[in-house]
């Protein structure tokens, strides 16, 4: 079922990433299908984010390709888009006219569908200043989708968003994914986050990949016995690698 | 959620704004109608009546209509050059290095000390006038528009490059708009400026005008028309503030939800 004809499919090959003397990714290998969704777990300042916006096109890999359907990326792509940590609406515009930005043809009955689609369309008139956290970042997603994007890119949208709001964006997220069958790559902290959406989780920890693990699971998912097995299995993981990352730190003092 | 301020001033309101001023005027009324004879502090009557000899005869018409034409002209010349350059600076790194020191000396320079040297170079005519006054008026719109194109949140041009503005459509989506409350900033300055270096510039050399009309009266001591042309001032001051907050409620509706 995550097999779409409408999403691209995203290679990385031998990606390395440095920003001045700094590091950030270290040889990353990985390719994603047409119509996945991965999520992407892992601490903060791994280089998630950074993965990310070098496949938008917003930064260049230091060595390494990146393609987009094929295609060699060299700068940003309308078929690409981003949903960022913030939902970075214009503050000027009405809600509206900031879902028409995404639209390709600059439509405002194509706007007004995605808004539709994610329930926020007696909004349309306001301002973005009078809306909820949660909301701008709906309009935020459906200003993403109006232009049925072949991949979407999700760097912690839902990190700044309280429980319930977020689990109502899962919720969206998941449904609108199904209708549209973009490739997504989701970046989060939060491992059931990554259970709930993604076919395939893919762990990071320093500068590298350490676990690409897929998510069986039937959808619409639900929290039970079966995501709670896949949340402890990568959560165990994760904990694994910190308690050996801390013992190099210890063998470090030692010497 | 709106609150109740939000919705205009309530009546009450409105009367205690005005009631200061009426309580100076009526102060001043009784200070000055003791009786006898006062040259120094003409009272309100002496000053109404002066203001309506004025009317009649369109010398007070005149002297305001000369002078609102000096500030209009100037501030749309300075402020425009102020407004463009601010522009370029604040988008360009290249012009920003060439320039922007150099503005930045010009402008702890007093205008008002200018005025000896702009007379010697261009006389007591018109010119001078407006030249002080576009003076005046450029560095607090160039200064303002320049720091509001720099404070423009990244994030949003960022988001903008994604959803693929750039150029004439990535300024005017979200560059113009980002730096316009800056920039009204920079207005309401300049025209606070621009009274006051036209009250200066009109007092020292001037053959028309309000500033002109209290050089003279001051000469043949005819206190209720200095007083006159004092009101004046602080009425167009008034009308200019009016303005600008006036364009501010119209272009940045979005702040007051």
């Amino acid at each position: 079922m995550s097999e779409n004809a409408n999403g691209y499919k995203i290679e990385l090959k031998n990606v390395k990433k440095r920003f001045g003397q700094c590091e950030v990714l270290e040889d990353v290998s990985l390719t994603i299908e047409s119509g996945e969704f991965v999520a992407i777990v892992g601490h903060s300042g791994c280089g998630k984010s950074t993965l990310l916006r070098m496949i938008a096109g917003l930064d260049v890999p230091t060595e390494g390709t990146i393609l987009v359907n094929e295609k060699e990326v060299t700068g940003v792509n309308s078929q690409v888009r981003f949903l960022f940590q913030e939902a970075r609406l214009l503050p000027w515009k009405s809600v509206i006219a900031n879902v028409i930005i995404g639209t390709p043809d600059k439509n405002e009955a194509t706007a007004a569908q995605s808004l539709e689609r994610v329930g926020l369309i007696n909004k349309k008139h306001e301002w973005p200043k009078v809306l909820s956290g949660g909301q701008k970042q709906r309009v935020s997603l459906a200003r993403a989708l109006a232009g049925r994007p072949n991949v979407l890119l999700l760097d912690e949208p839902l990190g700044a968003l309280d429980a319930f709001t977020r689990l109502d964006m899962q919720e969206l997220i998941e449904k609108l994914w199904l209708e549209q069958g973009f490739t997504g790559i989701l970046v989060t902290h939060d491992v059931s986050e990554a259970v709930k959406l993604a076919n395939r989780v893919i762990l990071m920890e320093d500068k590298e990949i350490t676990l690409d693990m897929k998510i069986s699971l039937p959808r619409p998912r639900q929290k039970d016995n079966d995501s709670n097995y896949f949340e402890h299995y990568i959560l165990d993981k994760i904990m694994k690698l910190d308690e050996k990352a801390a013992e190099v730190r210890r063998e470090d003092y030692a010497i | 959620m709106k609150l109740k301020r939000k919705q205009g001033k309530k009546q009450y309101e409105i009367f205690l704004q005005w009631l200061l001023p009426l309580l100076l005027i009526i102060a001043w009324y009784v200070a000055t109608s003791s009786g006898h004879s006062n040259t120094i502090f003409p009272s309100p009557i002496k000053v109404l009546n002066r203001a309506v000899t004025m009317l009649e005869n369109g010398q007070l018409l005149e002297y305001t209509a000369v002078s609102a034409r000096r500030a209009v002209i100037g501030f749309l010349i300075g402020g425009g050059i102020g407004f463009l350059l601010g522009l370029i600076n604040g988008l360009w790194r290249i012009s920003d290095v060439a320039l922007n020191t150099t503005l930045q000396m010009l402008r702890n320079i007093p205008v008002l000390a200018l005025i000896s040297l702009f007379i010697v170079w261009f006389g007591i005519g018109e010119k001078v006038k407006i030249i002080m006054v576009a003076f005046g008026v450029f560095f607090p719109l160039y200064i303002n528009t320049y720091h509001g194109i720099k404070n423009i949140d990244k994030g949003l041009i960022e988001m903008g490059k994604v959803y693929g503005l750039r150029g004439i459509s990535l300024f005017t989506n979200i560059i113009l708009p980002g730096a316009l409350s800056s920039v009204l900033v920079g207005v309401r300055l300049s025209l606070g400026i621009m009274w006051l270096v036209l009250i200066a510039a009109e007092t020292i050399a001037a053959d028309a005008g309000i500033g002109y009309m209290a050089m003279t009266a001051r000469e043949l001591m005819q206190m209720d028309k200095v007083v006159l042309s004092i009101i004046i001032y602080a009425l167009l001051g008034k009308l200019s503030d009016v303005i600008a907050s006036a364009l501010e409620r119209r272009l940045l509706k979005w702040r007051a939800v």
